[in-house]
């Protein structure tokens, strides 16, 4: 999907477009979300029409809809950690490969993919990172019913008043995070230890 | 590579999936009814005439701009010079000072908040505007230092130097020849910082008062009471803020460089 933005010129405005939603705020993008995945929304209507279901669908207040929302969220976060890396990437070993008789796919495969995959990795760390603490968008789409450690903190602190409770919780959410970010890194680095260099 | 009818069909798609949701709040907001529906029958812009006479809106659309407004300053006179330590000059502890300044990047905003919310409880600076500020700044902050310190990397010391050797003090060399070189640097961290504290809820709802909150924090606490037309209609107002921007952006410093971190089109 990205190799193609950079090799090619024009394809900067799919860039662009993929980039353009950073600037919309989180709770905006959220709210579009609920308009979309909600009972009256564009995907039950079509749904309904296409005969797939009978009664209107909803997945708000689902772990569907939430992941759906994230990664809305957060593919620009994806995007950038591989263009980033495909910037380093020396255009002319596709040529080489060309020359040498791959076609499109095995370049693909063989050339382009190996050296993606460490930016693509340390990219879905920060994404799992920013999910795991997301608190807009599980909140908005995934209602009450759907609870994950942010809202959770947020009903104990301004709800409940239960500032200790939801300290406790914070807490283990930072160090779980730290503690899988680092692994994850870590692991990431060691085993693409060359490409780093 | 060659862009294949599959490869277009996937951006296509791609493409969409990123616009649907944005789609869907503009044209919920342009509805005639009086709940949440497509305007069908008639484009009405009375929910953006109801968002106009809504105070509660309109003082949180002020609080977030003077919030970004003061946070992106004062990040940006501690990037200057913080950063321009951290480029040119070799000391003990730069390291570290580098680390703690890039902290709150790796700090889930969650955990700043409540850090935060009991901070300023115990000093008894709850819920004020200052306590914003301060707070929206070590957020902010980093972004600022990172695209001033590619502004400082990014060009060429010796101009520094023969300013030096010229005569000019290290005060006058640096805001003669430095500074202004790195302008861009200085807009493209100021934009930065201004957009993530606009942008910012998770903190700022553990932090923000019933009576100062801002717009995004407004705009969730509506959300979950209930979502009407009337919040759609905000919430267009801003997505069409954000798409003028991205055009202004995009024109003067290249979107792609600014928000990959790679700073201004200048450097390369």
């Amino acid at each position: 999907m990205c190799c193609t933005a950079c090799v090619r010129p024009g394809a900067g405005y799919f860039l662009l477009a993929v980039l353009a939603p950073l600037l919309v705020a989180v709770v905006v993008r959220t709210l579009g979300w609920a308009l979309v995945l909600g009972p009256t929304g564009p995907l039950s209507t079509a749904l309904m029409a296409l005969g797939i279901v009978q009664q209107p669908v909803s997945l708000l207040q689902t772990m569907s809809g939430v992941v759906i929302a994230l990664v809305h969220v957060l593919v620009p976060f994806l995007v950038i950690a591989v263009w980033s890396s495909l910037q380093r990437f020396d255009p002319d070993t596709l040529r080489a490969a060309a020359s040498l008789g791959g076609s499109d796919m095995s370049i693909f495969r063989r050339v382009v993919i190996p050296q993606v995959i460490p930016g693509a990795l340390a990219g879905a760390v920060v994404v799992f990172s920013l999910s795991a603490t997301a608190f807009a968008t599980p909140a908005i789409v995934g209602g009450r019913r759907l609870k994950v450690v942010a809202t959770s903190t947020y009903e104990e602190f301004l709800g409940n008043m239960n500032w200790q409770l939801g300290s406790a919780l914070a807490v283990l959410l930072l160090v779980v995070n730290i503690l899988v970010v680092i692994g994850a890194s870590r692991l990431v680095e060691k085993k693409f230890a060359h490409v780093f260099e | 590579m060659k862009n294949g009818p599959l490869a277009l069909c996937f951006h296509a798609l791609f493409v969409g999936f990123l616009a649907l949701p944005l789609v869907m709040v503009m044209l919920v907001s342009l509805t005639a009814k009086s709940y949440l529906s497509l305007p069908t029958d008639g484009v009405s812009l009375r929910w953006y005439a109801a968002m106009l006479d809504n105070p509660q809106f309109i003082a949180a659309f002020k609080t977030s701009l003077l919030l970004g407004l003061s946070s992106a300053c004062i990040a940006q006179l501690l990037a200057i010079p913080a950063a321009y330590a951290l480029a040119r000059m070799q000391f003990t502890g730069r390291q570290a000072i580098a680390a703690i300044l890039m902290s709150p990047l790796l700090i889930p905003h969650l955990v700043l908040g409540v850090a935060f919310l009991q901070f300023f409880s115990q000093i008894g600076m709850r819920g004020g505007f200052v306590g914003l500020v301060l707070a929206h700044t070590v957020v902010v902050a980093p972004y600022a230092v990172r695209l001033m310190m590619s502004a400082y990397t990014g060009m060429d010391p010796s101009l520094e130097r023969a300013a030096r050797s010229l005569g000019a003090s290290a005060w006058t060399a640096f805001v003669r020849i430095t500074l202004p070189l790195a302008i861009p640097g200085v807009v493209s961290g100021w934009l930065m910082a201004f957009i993530h504290s606009f942008d910012e809820t998770t903190m700022t709802v553990f932090l923000a008062a019933p009576s100062m909150t801002t717009l995004p924090v407004r705009i969730y606490l509506h959300i979950e009471e209930t979502v009407d037309p009337l919040v759609a209609a905000v919430s267009s107002t801003l997505i069409v803020l954000a798409v003028v921007l991205m055009v202004i952006l995009d024109k003067w410093f290249g979107l792609d460089r600014l928000l990959t971190g790679g700073g201004p089109k200048d450097d390369q």
